[in-house]
């Protein structure tokens, strides 16, 4: 297949091998799931159970608020312990909304669910009427609505379907082994999602660094000819969908819109997977295989994990980190999180649990921009890191959004390469937080003067009624009065 | 765990830093260097020591007394590279003060001034040469055989005479370049060919076995480094590629117009500080744009000036005034030309697409 040239991107050393021989295990169940309302972009589910009522595997613990949501369902059989206030999967440490749920080690399904032997027999909008059931969300880590992106067709002439198994984050390798040892399934998936699109061609894209996946993925594709798995080269940020679209085709998204402009939808393959479970079998999302890695870790592995497990259980399995532990992030090293503490739950985006040596990070304390463009050559977007960092540090933040700021991905191809160790995404992530600022303190006061004048406006309604009531009665009291003077005078 | 968690990813970095490039500027440069010292002996040694050591020197006093963490910043080796590059542009015998002075106005005004590494407008070495040629011409222009260090070349106690005593330098030793040979020839109302002619060996040139500054004669040493420094990708091929081809370009151009006035290409490129110009003078990261076609720009405006100066002024060589001439524009280069940004026009508005068939948002 003839691929297309992106701009930028680095080379990170992949550190790939760390796991990716682990076949995936399933993580035994801890004694307590946290499952926060909230594990997707858009509205927080609300909670459907109380305190203390037995729910099945499967079941709905909260359901879906509006039109971009995700519901929330009992990752295994058990009691309802709580509703209340947990950590998040966030480098923040806040708390939020979160369910707690102790398994009764039976793990028995729901008997309410609804398996489809056949469904390509179901309407598009059916099909994407059950993954938005099932609670499915972009497992890359973007956490989007699946659905929402499935009922795309019907704003957008689609034509392509995209899948990314480019996992292009190092030491990730959960999509890896998944291609790997669900093939079928995976493809399963992806079919019914293209049925849900209505495309007519699907690409399914491997990074060239995983030849067993690419040959998995292969195998299984041959019998359908839409259907083209192909390698892509490896090179990070492969995975961004909108350079994975560009490096397949040669479209080029415009800027501000989506891929669905030009006609292409873009999904994971473990959301591929999970449409597959969740057509075939009725099995929400309650699991999700998360990478265990990185040198402090005792033994790397693939685990299967329930979501609401606690990040300490996946470690402890794991043989634990040792001393040198220097950083523990959630997801890949070049775009995942700090995590706050083991104690936060693996949630429907965790693709990765990494804890870091110090050598690993190689972190060195800043020194001055010497301007050498390394930032330049390596950025995706085409955009000018040096200038957007200087003009952001000097809090000239109009003059970043001018010079491309929104266009930044924040894939950090520029920190990872820069010699004198400027924290530039750092820079980006500060002044695109402090314009959001703005702009909401901006909206805030531009309602709290509308609400001001729509105020003085009605005091002074009130008081022009009050005065005009009054003068009325004076009129009155004067007509009277000349009446009744009329009156004596007549008499 | 004892960071904080604010901390914005990458969580992982290339194994390359500042130290790092300027080592390799150094690596690069080595082999020049010493086929300098080793063509023009012990003074050149000397005068070499005395500019890196005051370049160094001044560094760690300007650094000390604007508060910055000195060893740190030392140790990028930026000052060691400054002292270097100018110490090569220096005639190889000069007196111990040229190097000292130089080293001074590189250091202090050109960049510390500035604010230090990353700040400069202007490359230091180059305003230092030039306000040295401009402030002491006899001395900055006075060069000598390649005589290397043996036979009747000056021993060590003559080369601190030389050096540091103010001897006057043996006539014997005394020599124009090829440069200002010509200059002085063509002024004198002679042509090209005549005044070349026994003096113009472009072999010699790009072995390096002619008089000249102490780093710049071996064309052929500086061009393994600069080649070797595009492998390692220190310097990019974008600004030595245009600036040698624009010079090339304009002496093809009036040589074929004129040869008897206008030397030919080969002349331009391997004679006086053309190559060490375009490899390690020209793509100093900080005073020369950050985008590939910023770069080229830069480069043929470079090679421009160089023609143009060494043609129509009265200086022989011309690459310190067009280097400084284009830092200048380095700024406006920058401003104007930019990478196009993805989903965007080359003017920053979003791409448009013809079979659109959504709605409008």
């Amino acid at each position: 297949m003839k691929l297309f040239r992106i701009r930028g991107g680095v080379h990170p050393e992949d550190r790939k091998h760390l796991a990716a021989d682990q076949p995936i295990i399933d993580l035994p169940l801890p004694p307590l799931l946290h499952i926060p309302v909230q594990q997707h972009i858009g509205a927080a589910a609300q909670p459907a159970v109380q305190r203390g009522q037995h729910v099945h595997m499967g079941e709905l613990l909260a359901t879906s608020q509006g039109a971009i949501s995700a519901p929330v369902h009992a990752p295994t059989s058990g009691r309802i312990m709580g509703i209340g206030n947990y950590p998040a999967h966030h480098p923040s440490g806040l708390s939020v909304r979160t369910i707690t749920l102790q398994p009764d080690g039976e793990d028995r399904w729901s008997d309410k669910l609804t398996p489809c032997d056949d469904p390509f027999a179901l309407e598009p909008a059916e099909v994407a009427a059950r993954v938005a059931a099932a609670g499915i969300v972009g497992m890359g880590g973007a956490t989007f609505p699946s659905a929402v992106k499935l009922n795309l067709r019907e704003r957008y002439k689609l034509h392509t379907l995209v899948i990314n198994g480019a996992e292009c984050e190092p030491y990730l390798t959960c999509d890896d082994r998944l291609m790997r040892e669900q093939a079928m399934e995976v493809i399963d998936g992806i079919r019914i999602m293209a049925h849900a699109l209505g495309v007519e061609r699907i690409i399914v894209a491997i990074e060239n660094n995983k030849p067993d996946a690419l040959r998995a993925m292969q195998h299984a594709a041959t019998a359908f000819d839409m259907l083209t798995v192909t390698g892509i080269p490896t090179r990070y940020p492969m995975g961004s969908e909108k350079h994975m679209v560009q490096a397949l085709t040669g479209l080029e998204t415009p800027a501000r819109a989506l891929t669905a402009d030009i006609g292409i939808v873009v999904h994971n393959v473990a959301t591929a997977y999970a449409v597959h479970q969740a057509l075939r079998f009725g099995w929400p999302l309650v699991a999700r295989v998360v990478t265990v890695s990185g040198g402090a870790v005792a033994r790397p592995a693939n685990l299967r994990v329930r979501i609401g497990t606690p990040v300490s259980h996946l470690i402890d399995y794991c043989g634990g980190t040792d001393e040198a532990t220097a950083r523990l992030i959630s997801g890949g090293p070049m775009m995942g999180q700090p995590l706050p503490s083991t104690r936060v739950p693996v949630v429907k985006g965790s693709n990765g649990v990494l804890a870091l040596t110090a050598a690993e990070i190689a972190s060195r304390e800043p020194s001055p921009c010497i301007r050498c463009a390394s930032c330049v050559s390596a950025c995706p977007c085409g955009l000018v890191p040096l200038e957007m960092a200087a003009r952001a540090r000097a809090g000239d933040l109009d003059g970043t959004v001018k010079i491309g700021l929104m266009d930044c991905v924040a894939c950090g191809s520029c920190s990872y390469v820069c010699p004198s160790s400027i924290p530039l995404v750092q820079y980006f992530n500060y002044a695109k937080g402090e314009l959001a600022a703005r702009q909401r303190s901006k909206h805030k006061q531009m309602e709290t003067k509308r609400l001001a004048t729509q105020r003085s406006a009605r005091i002074e309604e009130q008081k022009r009624k009050k005065r005009e009531a009054m003068a009325q009665r004076k009129r009155k009291d004067a007509t009277a009065a000349r009446e009744a003077v009329a009156e004596e005078s007549g008499a | 765990m004892t960071e904080l968690t604010t901390i914005a990813g990458p969580h992982a970095h290339e194994h390359n830093h500042v130290t790092r490039i300027m080592l390799l500027v150094m690596l690069a440069l080595a082999p020049a260097t010493l086929f300098g010292m080793v063509l023009f002996g012990w003074p050149a040694v000397l005068l070499f020591a005395v500019t890196v050591v005051t370049a160094v020197l001044a560094e760690v006093v300007c650094l000390a007394i604007a508060g910055r963490p000195v060893k740190r910043t030392l140790f990028d080796g930026s000052a060691l590279l400054t002292g270097w590059l100018l110490a090569m542009t220096l005639p190889p015998w000069a007196p111990w003060w040229i190097g000292v002075v130089g080293a001074l106005l590189a250091i202090v005004v050109a960049k510390q001034v500035f604010g230090g590494i990353g700040q400069n407008l202007f490359n230091p070495a180059m305003v230092a040469r030039v306000a040295l040629l401009i402030s002491f011409p006899v001395e900055m222009t006075t060069f000598v055989q390649a005589a290397g260090l043996a036979g009747n070349a000056p021993g060590f106690t003559d080369a601190i005479a030389i050096t540091f005593g103010g001897a006057a330098q043996p006539d014997a030793f005394s020599s124009a370049t090829v440069l200002g040979h010509l200059r002085t020839e063509l002024t004198r109302g002679g042509d090209v060919a005549g005044a070349l002619s026994g003096h113009f060996d472009p072999w010699a040139l790009l072995l390096g076995n002619t008089a000249g500054s102490m780093g710049e004669t071996s064309a052929l040493l500086i061009l393994l480094g600069g080649l070797w420094l595009i492998y390692k990708r220190v310097i990019s091929w974008h600004i030595p590629l245009s600036m040698l081809l624009a010079l090339a370009a304009l002496a093809t151009v009036f040589h074929l117009i004129d040869p008897g006035r206008y030397a030919g290409p080969v002349y331009h490129v391997v004679s006086g500080a053309a190559l060490l110009g375009a490899f390690f003078i020209a793509t100093d990261l900080v005073t020369s744009p950050v985008t590939p076609r910023g770069q080229l720009l830069f480069g043929a405006g470079c090679g421009l000036l160089v023609y143009v100066i060494r043609t129509w002024t009265n200086y022989p060589e011309g690459v310190a005034f067009a280097v400084m001439l284009m830092n200048a524009c380095t700024p406006l280069i920058d401003h104007y030309i930019k990478p196009r940004i993805y989903g965007r026009t080359r003017r920053g508005e979003p791409l448009s697409y013809p079979d659109a068939s959504g709605d409008d948002a």
